[in-house]
């Protein structure tokens, strides 16, 4: 059938599953799921199968180009390697020199980032991320600083136990083809799956009960099941007792600045009270049992255990389902009837194995008690201004039903968990001429960790980390281009980016953002003058880029999916992988990690230059195998050692990538079976841990029901301590840094009129497609090459529509118009649109009359970066305001009907000039192989 | 004209569970792949990167909402191949006898050096199931893959359609419906498999298990309930330490 497989990972999205890639002739024949693998065990989505498509684009870019014409117009003049990298020197190496801040590097969807991340910190500059702050951020950092992971990367449901399983918010992405196995799974075993969304398409299609929850309102859903859950006792208070800090002790004293702080002992370790003995000790003392219904009075002042203020809070009428219902559209008794669910499963249907494993305290447990309920969530429920505590509501929910790390709950995959502790915080020291600090970017733990500069301004061009959103542990990438288009905090030089839209679908307000890009100063300068863009394919960002790096298509590079990345680890196994180049590029095109490497040579970056100067990796494949990161951990576990044969830790393999290609390109280690379950609490997987290399030390701790550090926020937004908020942020600081959950309408909901903006507006990604990149795949934008808004029934009939009607769609910031089409599987105040199907003509190499450019179309232009002016005229960024995230879906809007006029979508972009060959008029692919 | 076999000795065809497939269209495109550099020509797309793309699928995925007045709408997802008919029109209907079915296994198959591409085995068959690629003038339909089925180049567990393969869900299943024990035919069984439009008399092999039935947020709550509501046993907030010192002393 083929004359060669050859075993890469699949980079059609983000899931990273193992593929075999049959070869014929030199060419790409069959691209079908590696069995051995662990991510998608053989199976492959349609993105995955299209990816010959995706490696024969017509819209690959072929050589380094440099800008000749005004931005945004895509003309470009190809140029040789040697000077795109002498304009890049030109413009980095001075700027290091005097002011590395001017330098801002902001990576999309980058899977590199532990490398990205280092050469950025060696570099200098303050100003680096990637692009977790516009798309899952408050997912991932709730998540850590309540257990210490969150979903996907992180873990996943226990597919082969669990009875009963939630998805809230989740299209068909993130983690794609995991879940779909998974959701069969539980089919063929008849368990039952209950879907939370808006939109009843895709998993929620097939889930046996759908909840079209009213978007933002997930929140308030979830405490509500945990007002049920409280009331009828049914929580695992062993379990909270055991591993949670349910038990610790909190100041009481409204007057004291420990206020709402654990109580400590003098070694700094928080306190519980023994209910054996009813003194206070530390949390983690063998042999006690904390006592979670006494309080404990020091100095007069009382201090009750964390689960009394939970329980105090969410037992309240105002956390009931009757109060609730309507705002979330789900009837009370339904709300009712889920809490009873979930309850039942976890406590009446246990799973018990009989495996024997010890405590990190030393107590010998002599079996597995599982609560086979379990739960999965993405952007739906996280790309809300209020997403960071919904997230955590439903981290708490888990917790409470001790359905977290045992069998048919929720499992961590390794490297996690991992918690806040065993993070980095975030570092912004810039010192010309040398290195950063330390890392970007880390886990605060409180004011004192902010990057402020010495007056208190933001240290960075995205302001992470700072009053407005202080757990901004992924950065705001979507704030960069208006930051440094208004000069605030301050002007930078050199935009560096890589693989991300910036000036098309990833941004809000893509038309602003466009004259952003474009516009000049008073001496005829761009206002952000320089910008250096990597991209495999021409992108609309492409064009509004003054120097242009190509990248190589997934086939034809190395890579590395590393432990020090972001893992592809599986529950029961710790796992890394490789990408090398099955096929060699046809195009003066470079792999961009090599070309970052060269960069740092050509600077003299610490770490990447040798003592005489020279260049210490040849290559991006040169560094993933001799590079370390700490004695003996480098970017791949795998093959390490001299002779191969170390797992985890060990030196350089000269040998390493071969070993990766003879295995399938991919490694597996299995964790031993008595350190499989109750991950953070079990002293055989942290000493496994430690054995491969992911901590130094066990670190093993409790979850955190109660969040210590938000509550250190909130008390300096209570006036306590040296360093405070700014006066018009400390009413905002004290009401969102809650350490206990807690629901708010999202901003731009208290921010508009919603009887005139009475409608919900959401984007969802469709299982067929990734972002802007399937619309060049030939096979692809023949499933999705246009993008209706879906309209609810109600909606439907309420304005009259009929098929093939076009309408207006209006939100506060703007208008765009758009084909509707009905649908009733809806909330029924939502319409909602496939993301980032719609193309700015001359992009991507399509026909400008193509109907991505046509008729398809973005929501983005709806959508500001920043909330309306409040009445003291500021303006604050249209993000979570504990993280930053971007919240694409507090958006509002009012719907008319429109003309059809010439059935061309509004705005309607000037065609960007195309800078690669027109695309062939007809494909008939695989004739080649006939002959 | 063409015959069809009187019987077959296999009936080899998909059994495609509608209560699982989520739409995903992996199974659309790995056809795709599979099938345009294998048995026959390759599958064309005119205009690709155009203002009217236009290719040829062997196998595509429709989505419809069924609303009633009782339940909320939902969704199911349609998959749509050759159903491999046992009195199969596409093949009566062939003028040149490039349409055929196999009296070994009952796969309908075209020989494309005999199709002069007139087409009317496409208007015959009631599902829509064949297409004409147009670069290529002859028609195109679905093999079951019977370039990897029988293939000793391929590993035995692999020896299944393209579709089947790759599906992430697992709603494809492929197998003998002729042999009541096989995997196919006890799936058709327990899940009430149906046939297709069995009204059009075409005597599909391929089954579609139907989807099961769910519950929803209009308030008819039909499936079983697992579980009681939930009784209030704390006393609320007042009552709640005085539960949780009890509880606790049963731990």
């Amino acid at each position: 059938m083929s004359e060669e497989i050859r075993k890469t990972t699949c980079y059609m999205c983000a899931c990273r599953c193992g593929i075999n890639v049959h070869m014929q002739d030199g060419k790409v024949k069959y691209i079908e799921g590696n069995k051995d693998h662990p991510v998608n065990k053989g199976v492959l989505c349609a993105k995955g199968s299209a990816g010959i498509m995706q490696h024969y684009s017509p819209a690959r870019l072929r050589a380094p180009m440099k800008r000749v014409g005004e931005r945004g117009s895509g003309e470009f003049e190809e140029i040789s390697w040697e000077e795109a990298f002498e304009i890049a020197i030109g413009w980095l190496a001075p700027l290091r020199e005097k002011s590395p801040e001017k330098m801002a590097f902001f990576t999309g969807r980058d899977q590199s980032q532990s490398l990205t991340g280092w050469w950025a910190q060696a570099y200098g500059t303050p100003n680096y991320a990637a692009h977790g702050g516009f798309c899952s951020v408050n997912m991932a950092t709730a998540g850590i600083y309540t257990m210490g992971g969150a979903f996907w990367e992180f873990g996943s449901p226990d597919w082969e136990r669990t009875k009963l399983f939630m998805i809230f918010g989740v299209a068909e992405d993130h983690d794609s083809n995991p879940i779909k196995m998974g959701l069969g799974r539980l089919k063929e075993r008849g368990a039952k799956i209950i879907g939370v969304n808006p939109v009843r398409s895709g998993y929620n299609a097939v889930a046996d009960e759908w909840v079209g929850i009213t978007p933002g309102t997930d929140g308030l859903f979830i405490l509500a099941l945990i007002h049920e859950l409280l009331k009828a006792g049914k929580v695992d208070l062993n379990y909270l007792m055991r591993y949670t800090n349910a038990p610790f002790l909190v100041n009481g004293d409204e007057n004291s600045p420990e206020y709402g702080l654990f109580l400590r002992d003098k070694q700094d370790k928080p306190v519980v009270l023994d209910r054996k003995t009813g003194k206070p000790v530390a949390f983690d003392k063998p042999g006690i049992r904390a006592d979670m219904a006494g309080t404990h009075k020091v100095k007069g002042v009382t201090h009750r255990p964390g689960f009394q203020l939970l329980a105090e809070k969410y037992l309240t009428d105002e956390h009931s389902p009757e109060a609730v219902a309507e705002r979330c559209g789900i009837e009370a008794k339904t709300i009712r009837r889920i809490a009873a669910e979930l309850a039942h499963v976890a406590f009446e249907e246990e799973i018990v194995i009989k495996r024997p494993w010890t405590d990190w305290k030393g107590e010998k447990h002599e079996k597995m008690v599982g609560r086979p309920v379990s739960f999965h969530a993405m952007r739906g429920i996280s790309a809300h201004s209020n997403g960071f505590q919904t997230c955590r509501a439903l981290h708490v929910l888990q917790i409470l039903l001790g359905s977290v790390e045992v069998p048919g709950g929720f499992r961590f995959k390794p490297t996690y968990p991992k918690p806040v502790e065993a993070h980095p915080k975030p570092h912004c020291k810039v010192t010309p001429g040398a290195p950063l600090d330390g890392p970007h970017l880390g886990y605060v733990r409180g004011p004192e960790d902010l990057c402020l500069s010495q007056s208190g301004e933001a240290a960075r061009i995205d302001k992470a980390f700072t009053w407005e959103n202080p757990m901004s542990a992924h950065g705001l990438m979507h704030m960069v281009i208006s930051n440094a288009h208004a000069g605030d905090p301050y002007k930078i030089d050199t935009l560096f980016m890589y693989m991300a839209n910036m000036s098309w679908n990833s941004s809000m307000n893509s038309s602003k953002v466009m004259e952003m890009l474009t516009d000049k100063d008073e001496n005829g300068e761009y206002v952000i003058p320089r910008i250096i863009y990597s991209d495999a394919y021409s992108s609309e960002m492409v064009a509004f880029s003054d120097l242009i790096l190509p990248d190589t298509t997934y086939l034809e590079r190395h890579d590395c999916i590393s432990l020090l990345d972001r893992p592809i680890c599986e529950a029961d196994a710790l796992a890394d992988a490789i990408r090398w180049p099955v096929v060699e590029p046809d195009r003066d095109v470079r792999c961009f990690q090599s070309v970052l490497i060269e960069l740092g040579a050509r600077l003299g970056l610490p770490g990447m230059v040798n003592e005489d100067g020279s260049a210490k990796y040849k290559d991006y494949a040169d560094y993933i195998q001799n590079h370390e990161r700490r004695p003996g951990v480098g970017p791949l576990a795998g093959f390490r050692g001299k002779d191969g044969k170390s797992s985890g830790r060990g030196e350089p393999n000269p040998n390493q990538i071969d070993a990766y290609i003879k295995n399938g390109g991919f490694w597996i280690e299995h964790i031993p079976e008595e350190a499989a379950f109750f991950k953070p609490w079990n002293s055989a997987y942290q000493d496994w841990a430690v054995e491969r290399g992911l901590y130094d030390s066990p670190q093993p701790y409790v979850f955190q029901l109660y969040v210590e550090p938000l509550r250190k926020f909130q008390l300096a937004a209570e006036g306590h301590g040296k360093i405070q908020p700014p006066e018009h942020l400390r009413q905002q600081v004290k009401e969102a840094m809650e350490p206990l959950p807690v629901w708010w309408a999202p901003f731009e909901e208290d921010a508009v009129d919603t009887e005139e903006f009475p409608l919900h507006a959401l984007t969802q990604r469709p299982a067929a497609m990734y972002h802007s990149w399937g619309s060049q795949n030939a096979w692809l934008r023949q499933i999705h090459g246009t993008n209706p808004l879906f309209v609810s029934g109600e909606i439907f009939s309420e304005h009259g529509f009929k098929e093939g009607d076009w309408a207006w769609l209006t939100s506060r910031h703007g208008k765009i118009k758009v084909p509707v089409v009905k649908m009733e599987a809806l909330n029924a105040k939502t319409v909602w649109t496939w993301n980032a199907i719609g193309k700015r003509a001359g992009a991507w190499a399509l026909d400008e009359k193509a109907p991505e450019a046509q008729k398809g179309f973005l929501l983005n232009h709806l959508i500001s970066e920043l909330l309306p002016p409040r009445e003291n005229g500021m303006r604050w960024s249209n993000s979570d305001p504990i993280t930053g995230q971007a919240a694409w879906f507090d958006l509002r809007v009012k719907i008319q009907r429109a003309e059809a006029g010439s059935g061309v979508s509004q705005p309607h972009m000037e065609p960007q000039k195309s800078p690669v060959p027109p695309a062939p008029q007809n494909v008939t692919y695989g004739e080649e192989f006939k002959k | 004209m063409t015959s069809l076999p009187k019987s077959t000795d296999k009936k080899l065809g998909l059994a495609i569970d509608l209560d699982t497939c989520v739409g995903c269209h992996a199974c659309v495109i790995s056809c795709k792949e599979w099938n345009t550099s294998n048995y026959g020509s390759p599958l064309s797309d005119m205009d690709a990167y155009g203002a009217q793309p236009s290719g040829t699928f062997l196998n595509r995925v429709h989505t419809y909402e069924v609303k009633t007045l009782e339940r909320a709408a939902q969704v199911v997802h349609f998959p749509k191949s050759c159903l491999h008919c046992e009195d199969a029109p596409c093949v009566t209907v062939c003028p040149t006898g490039a349409s055929y079915k196999r009296s070994e296994d009952g796969i309908v198959l075209v020989n494309e050096d005999d199709c002069m591409g007139c087409g009317l085995c496409a208007w015959a068959c009631p599902y829509g199931a064949r297409e004409m690629d147009v670069a290529e003038g002859v028609m195109k339909k679905c093999t079951l893959c019977v370039d990897r089925i029988y293939n000793d180049n391929i590993p035995e567990e692999d020896r299944v359609p393209s579709c089947v393969r790759t599906c992430p869900a697992g709603a494809r299943h492929f197998g003998d419906f002729a042999d009541p024990e096989s995997n196919v035919s006890i799936l058709s069984a327990e899940r009430g498999g149906f046939a297709l439009m069995a009204e059009q008399g075409t005597n599909p092999v391929n089954r579609y298990l139907p989807p099961r039935s769910k519950a929803d947020i209009s308030g008819n709550d039909q499936i079983e309930l697992p579980a009681p509501a939930l009784e209030a046993e704390t006393g609320g907030a007042k009552g709640f330490l005085s539960w949780l010192d009890k509880a606790l002393e049963k731990i």
